[in-house]
């Protein structure tokens, strides 16, 4: 499980996210437990990667806890936010969902 | 040797301020001109703005009224709130401290009631000054923790530097609070393998289970559009970065808002609260959690903060801790602690922990927090109902 670039952190074992502990540019190639990968979007500061392929329905693993489902598949090293992973308790709230919300209620 | 303000219940403050409260909204405006008279002098205000009596804000405003911070306290009323003002002026002077109570209807309206205000006010902070100062100790503290505006750099550097700071006060013998369990969603059953009695662990289970149902039943929880743009995707991953805040140390007890910990050590305070869904969301903003830490009788709230949050508090200095080194870069007169540091690998997280834990000390003994030297004094008090904490939910003293 060893050659993943340090600027990718891993906070637990079982972890199938990494976390960006710096801004990685779009077209950036890096390691991931030892494969190479190129990335195909930009990766701003703290943001998460998949770690691995990840399919649809999948729990992501983060601080060794399930912190919600993927629901779509995943490449390895792609970025892990709101259009592909969303929580089993609650809804994520976005600025853009807020403004659809108010446009339309215009 | 930490100097304390000897308060007549024998806890000691790090602080002597004079808190000027308006008992409902309309009372409001006399109440802050007679704050904004005393610039730069320790004269804060706190208040409720609601007409309707509460049981829950009424505790908050004895507790906070009687905090070990606050020497003395001026009380506003309009004069027809059903706030009982009568009873609250004769709390807080039962424990010797100066107070007076103005009723506008009664004091001829705005201009006589700020200038009588302002004449008790200068009057009570030469009676404050006498307070007896003695030698105080660390294991005497309670402190109180937070996060806000986090992001994903949160729960990776400043949030586990602030448990770290909570272990080293916890094994000096102090009481450190951590609370928000609608942001423990997730963590309930790690929480609850930290409980230090067999029989509080369901207990530590039901709280975070009833944030997740009175969230639900609102279809919001805590997460922040700000939050996403930092990185953070669900509220569970806010969550587990939110829970390393707490440390290491066992967990103690559960406290509601105003509830005192019995002993040093880590407790969790709840903050959502009992039965139905009645008033709204349980924390409208992250002041409405520092007003319930202080009303447990935290003298310091640790307030953690990737995205940048600038606020401190009335009564009790807030430190602030960046998370982020991107937003410390910009922020960085706002803030007291740079976590970001980890990031950079400038830092260790023991590192950043002590440092955390050696300005809670030097707050104590008197150095500003930034908060303070910028003057914020948020304050936010809405309505609640609270049932009393169960017998597993304390330890037996």
């Amino acid at each position: 499980m060893n050659s993943t670039d340090r600027r990718l952190l891993r906070l637990a074992a079982e972890d199938n996210v990494l976390t960006a502990i710096t801004r990685l540019p779009a077209g950036e190639e890096l390691w991931i437990d030892g494969e190479k990968v190129r990335l195909a979007a930009t990766v701003p500061l703290g943001f998460k990667v998949a770690a691995r392929f990840i399919r649809q329905g999948e729990k992501i693993i983060k601080y060794g806890v399930p912190i919600g489902s993927a629901v779509r598949d995943m490449a390895r090293g792609e970025v892990v936010h709101t259009h592909n992973l969303k929580s089993d308790y609650l809804p994520t709230y976005t600025w853009e969902q807020q403004a659809a919300y108010f446009s339309h209620s215009q | 040797m930490m100097q304390g303000y000897l308060r007549s219940d024998g806890r000691k403050g790090i602080r002597n301020v004079l808190v000027v409260a308006y008992l409902v909204e309309c009372a409001h405006h006399v109440a802050r001109e007679v704050v904004q008279a005393f610039r730069g002098q320790p004269v804060h205000l706190i208040g409720f703005p609601g007409c309707y009596p509460n049981d829950y804000a009424f505790r908050m405003m004895q507790r906070l009224c009687t905090h070990p911070n606050v020497g003395g306290a001026l009380l506003v009323s309009l004069g027809c709130e059903s706030f009982n003002r009568t009873e609250l002026a004769r709390h807080i002077a039962a424990t010797g401290r100066p107070v007076e109570t103005l009723v506008i209807q009664e004091n001829g309206g705005t201009l006589r009631s700020i200038r009588e205000g302002c004449q008790w006010v200068e009057k009570a902070l030469g009676q404050m000054a006498e307070a007896p100062r003695v030698g105080m100790e660390a294991r005497e503290l309670v402190v109180g923790t937070i996060c806000g505006g986090s992001d994903a750099t949160s729960g990776i550097t400043a949030n586990p530097a602030a448990g770290r700071a909570f272990d080293l006060l916890v094994e000096q013998g102090a009481a450190a609070i951590f609370e928000e369990t609608g942001e423990l969603i997730g963590c309930e059953h790690i929480m609850a393998a930290r409980a230090a009695r067999p029989e509080l662990a369901p207990e530590i289970v039901a709280c975070v289970n009833k944030a997740a149902r009175h969230y639900a039943t609102l279809g919001h929880g805590s997460f922040a559009p700000g939050n996403a743009e930092g990185g953070l995707t669900t509220q569970e991953e806010k969550s587990m970065g939110a829970y390393s805040k707490s440390g290491q140390s066992p967990i103690q007890g559960i406290l509601k808002p105003g509830d005192l910990p019995p002993t040093g050590g880590l407790y969790l305070l709840d903050v959502v609260p009992d039965g139905e869904v009645r008033f709204g969301f349980a924390n409208i903003c992250d002041n409405a959690e520092i007003a319930e830490l202080m009303a447990c009788g935290a003298h310091v709230t640790l307030f953690t903060t990737g995205r940048g949050s600038v606020v401190g508090s009335a009564i009790s200095p807030v430190i602030k801790i960046c998370a982020n080194p991107e937003t410390y870069r910009r922020l960085a007169e706002d803030m007291d602690i740079n976590a970001g540091r980890i990031l950079e690998g400038e830092a260790t997280l023991e590192e950043v922990g002590r440092e955390i834990y050696e300005k809670i000390l030097r707050t104590a003994a008197g150095e500003p927090t930034a908060s303070e030297r910028l003057g914020h004094q948020e304050f936010i008090l809405t309505y609640k109902t609270f049932e009393p904490v169960g017998p597993a939910c304390l330890p037996r003293v």
